[in-house]
């Protein structure tokens, strides 16, 4: 469509200049506040010293101190080796479930899609009590009834914690394969077999480099979550003095209770943390905008099956086995643990009871806070930022109005924010150098909730508006709709699903949150993360454990629930 | 004489019979077309000789090879029949040059470097691909991808090409030019094609023979000339074109429309058919004349002019008939009552 078009120009007319200008500038107005002021006031923090001078030197200083240059490498490490090893195990998983006859397909999918639910530090602890070296229940069984003289493994090492992390974050591959290649119109592997090429061959020179970009995209995923990931280092690093750059900046904010050195040292830190995710991001976007190609088919049958032949049954205990290990292993451990008076002692019959779960759902205050924190916020935060999400990208994808590109701009920061360098941000912000001081509240969570999440508001959302070509609108207006009225009878009908899904994905997440709360909690405003994490630092396993079995509960239930309701509305 | 032979071909996919007892016989050089609605097995066929599916019955040769065999449980797999195959997608590999997607197949065989490049270049040659050899063939349109994949299909210069619905996804003008760059390849390289295609005008342009499939059933294997003149029943009358059915039955001895006129004495049913009660009177719309008397009569009920022809519907009896005439024809106009003149009808039995 012509902009000049008499049409177009005298829709915009009619549709209210003022209306658009509006929204534009409410939309301006929430991402500067909610996100920009946080990360703007980083930069200056770490790049101005005390007499505003912009002040290099002074950054190189704090970078180039031990801890915080080891922090820098530890990072890059678990990142890398996270992301090497979720690669190959998510990219092997996914080949082995759309590309062969591996028995009890579908249901290994929906296994190998569990440890997304799972939440990854909920996970570290429970390989912790299983491996770490004294007490974890493994090493016991190795030491005590075996008789070895040394722990077989020691989880709080680099190498454990990559264990863990690969462990949780690999679906991030998995899926982005598995859609790749179930997607793949499968004349592209059968044209190459009717070339003369073998099943091997194929899988080399075709498949892998036809889906190499979805690949790189997940790996890239990862790397991006696992630099700027608190949790499992939290649990499995510090005992043996490995920090990251998020661990590290939360023991520098709660040791030293703000003092400016501590402070500097943070903001420089997340100011390394949002460069290196905006330039994996970048990365990315230039990874999927040119290098994916066009390989979906129309209408696809079932695609060739590699014949495992010999290899199908061991390869299915390998599956089994993996499944057993890595998800049903550590949630056992879990339950277990919580059910005991004391950690350490055996799991006989007689040492489980309920009571811990009685306790920390009944009787034990700071629990029972949590969960109501948590929920509170989680529904506060998914709604306002499934609502605030939905104006933006509309904004972003279907208006014509001056001044969108300082929107788009604004939009694409909460996807390279990562949560530890919002929570120092909203602390900056929030602290009363505004005049107004929310520290200690519920409400410095909140806001930093809907900064972290509205990454997630503005992809389901600008996805489901993108669906609604603009005829649709057109169309209305013809019929005599004024653009209010095509709003709300034909846009908002259609964009529904993405709001929806903006809020569950918000929600869900949120429950289990603890990058952000961890920095910003205060005693009464622990949630559920938090509790399990400080009951287990506070030496309280048992019950720490019991927490977390009642979150996976928690996690689980809201996750069927969501997935029969989504199931329920696409039909 | 015959090259690829198809022996009671059956396939199943859950309670669906996707090609029932198939027979076929096809000549070395010849081009074959498999022509039905879509969903009627041809694609299924096809997928069989290429050795993608395995049989529910029966038994593929090629030559003195045998391909698959259901009795014998034996099935040649795909990489290993030789065959070239284009895909209605076309099926190209983006992360490839054009040329390396043709070299390929003979990098897959291990062919010495210097005559994959120079087989390589007379299937980029044949495909007029040579200028653009070097390039991704994401940087074609539709019809230069198809291209590529009829160069790669030939780089090995196969006896027998498969073709799936290879122009359904390209404009209508690039179609009818591909069909002939198809036509030249052939006549250039020598191979059979079986040829899939739910478009007769393609099929009658392209094939020496025509097979005619309805849910996975054969229905007429024949020349194109004989398709077109006489179908074996109403249902290849109707797929090749536009048609008419006139029903009519038989009353004190002769054929009449029913509930209407008698018919033209000269217009009877052949021998065979001269006892049925009631029949099917096809014709094509095109195969109709206006005639001053004889015939039978008629109303016209709507005239539309559509460039090329003039388009009637024309009412006899209770039934109605279409009528196309080429624009400088003298036809009635709306509403005028006429005559009609069938030029070359075929009876039906009427459930046939
Ligand atoms: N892999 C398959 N699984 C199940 N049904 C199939 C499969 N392939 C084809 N069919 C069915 O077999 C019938 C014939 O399909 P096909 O050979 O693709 O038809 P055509 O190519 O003539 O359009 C259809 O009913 C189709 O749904
Ligand atoms: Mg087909």
């Amino acid at each position: 469509m012509s902009p000049t078009s008499p049409t177009s120009s005298a829709i915009k007319k009619d549709s209210g200049f003022g209306a658009a200008q509006i929204i534009l500038t409410l939309s301006i107005g929430i991402l500067v506040v909610v996100v920009a002021v946080p990360v703007l006031l980083i930069f200056l923090n770490a790049f101005w010293d005390n007499n505003n001078d912009f002040n290099l030197a002074a950054v190189v200083k704090v970078l180039s101190e031990p801890d915080t240059y080891q922090a820098l490498l530890n990072s890059i490490i678990i990142a890398c080796g996270t992301t090497l090893g979720s690669t190959a195990v998510g990219t092997f998983f996914a080949w082995l479930v759309t590309r062969t006859d591996l028995p009890y397909k579908k249901f290994m999918k929906g296994m190998f899609l569990v440890p997304f639910m799972l939440p990854s530090f909920i996970g570290a602890l429970a390989w912790k009590m299983l491996l770490s070296p004294r007490a974890g229940y493994i090493n016991r069984f190795f030491m005590d009834t075996l008789g070895f003289d040394n722990p077989i493994f020691n989880i709080y090492s680099y190498a454990g914690i990559v264990m863990v992390e690969i462990m949780y974050l690999f679906p991030f591959v998995f899926i982005q394969v598995c859609g790749a290649l179930e997607h793949m119109d499968p004349t592209l592997e059968e044209s190459a077999r009717i070339s003369g090429a073998g099943l091997g061959t194929i899988t080399r020179k075709i498949t892998i480099p036809l889906v190499l970009p979805s690949i790189l995209s997940g790996a890239l995923l990862i790397m991006l979550y696992s630099m700027a990931h608190f949790g499992t280092v939290a649990v499995l690093g510090i005992e043996n003095g490995i920090f990251n750059i998020p661990t590290l900046i939360y023991e520098k904010i709660h040791q030293s209770a703000g003092s400016f050195e501590s402070i500097r040292t943070g903001t420089v830190l997340a100011s390394v943390l949002v460069i290196t995710a905006a330039f994996i991001i970048w990365m990315q976007n230039k990874i999927l905008g040119k290098g994916r190609y066009q390989i979906i088919a129309g209408k696809s049958f079932r695609p060739m099956e590699l014949k495992l032949r010999g290899l199908r049954i061991p390869l299915l205990i390998f599956c089994l086995a993996y499944i057993g290990f890595t998800i049903v292993l550590p949630t056992a451990v879990i339950f277990l643990v919580g059910a005991l008076p004391t950690y350490g002692l055996p799991f006989t019959l007689e040492n489980l009871s309920l009571e811990n779960y009685k306790f920390i759902l009944f009787d034990f205050k700071v629990t029972r806070d949590a969960i109501f924190n948590s929920v509170t916020l989680g529904l506060a935060a998914a709604l306002i930022t499934m609502f605030a999400g939905v104006m933006i990208s509309y904004v972003i994808v279907k208006m014509k109005v001056r001044g969108k590109g300082i929107l788009e701009f604004l939009g694409m920061l909460p996807f390279s924010v990562p949560g530890s360098v919002i929570a120092l941000g909203v602390i900056l912000a929030w602290s009363g150098k505004f005049g107004i001081n929310l520290y200690n509240t519920v409400w410095i969570i909140l806001v930093a909730y809907i900064a972290r999440y509205m990454a997630f508001s503005l992809k389901a959302n600008s996805a489901a508006l993108e669906q609604v070509h603009d005829s649709l609108v057109e169309a209305a207006r013809a019929c005599g709709a004024t653009m209010w009225q095509a709003l709300r009878d034909i846009v908002l009908p259609l964009v529904r699903p993405g709001m929806l899904a903006a809020f569950f994905l918000i929600f869900l997440p949120s429950l289990r949150e603890l990058t952000v709360s961890i920095m910003l909690y205060a005693p009464t405003t622990r949630t559920i993360g938090v509790a399990i994490y400080t009951l287990n630092e506070d030496g309280e396993t048992v019950r720490s454990a019991a927490m977390a079995g009642v979150a996976l509960i928690l996690i689980i239930v809201g996750q069927t629930l969501i997935n029969r309701f989504t199931a329920k509305h696409k039909r | 004489m015959s090259y690829v032979r198809l022996v009671d071909v059956t396939k199943r996919f859950g309670e669906v019979t996707a090609v029932n007892k198939l027979n076929l016989e096809i000549a070395k050089g010849e081009c074959f077309s498999m022509l039905g609605p879509s969903g009627c097995g041809k694609t299924t066929t096809l997928r069989m000789v290429a050795g993608f599916e395995d049989l529910d019955d029966g038994e593929i040769h090629v030559g003195e090879r045998l391909l698959s065999s259901k009795k014998k449980g034996y099935y040649l797999p795909p990489e290993k029949r030789d065959f070239g195959m284009v895909f209605q997608a076309f099926a190209v590999w983006p992360h490839l040059s054009i040329y390396e997607n043709v070299a390929f197949p003979l990098r897959i065989r291990k062919l010495p470097s210097a005559e994959i490049d120079s087989r390589t270049k007379t299937a980029l040659k044949a495909t007029n691909l040579l200028d653009v050899a070097k390039k991704s063939p994401e940087d074609l349109s539709g019809g230069g991808k198809q291209r590529v994949a009829l160069a790669r299909a030939l780089a090995i210069n196969p006896d027998v090409m498969l073709l799936d619905e290879p122009l359904s996804s390209l404009d209508p003008h690039l179609r009818e030019e591909m069909r002939f760059e198809i036509k030249d390849l052939q006549r250039q390289f020598g191979f059979s094609i079986i040829y899939v295609t739910h478009d007769q005008a393609e099929a009658m342009a392209l094939s020496d023979r025509i097979l005619v499939m309805k849910l996975g059933v054969v229905q007429q294997i024949d020349t194109p000339m004989n398709i077109y003149r006489r179908p074996a029943n109403k249902f290849v009358f109707s797929f090749i074109g536009l048609h008419n059915f006139l029903e009519v039955e038989r009353k004190e001895g002769a054929y009449r429309l029913l509930a209407g006129e008698a018919l033209d004495k000269n217009l009877t049913p052949p021998q065979d058919l001269a006892t049925e009660a009631r029949l099917t009177l096809a014709s094509r719309p095109s195969e109709i004349d206006f005639v001053d008397d004889g015939g039978i009569s008629g109303r016209v009920i709507r005239k539309s002019f559509l460039g090329e022809f003039v388009d009637y519907q024309i009412t006899v009896g209770e039934q109605t008939v279409r009528v196309q005439k080429g624009r400088r024809t003298q036809g009635p106009e709306k509403d005028e009552n006429c005559r009609l003149q069938l030029l070359h009808p075929v009876w039906y039995k009427v459930d046939e």
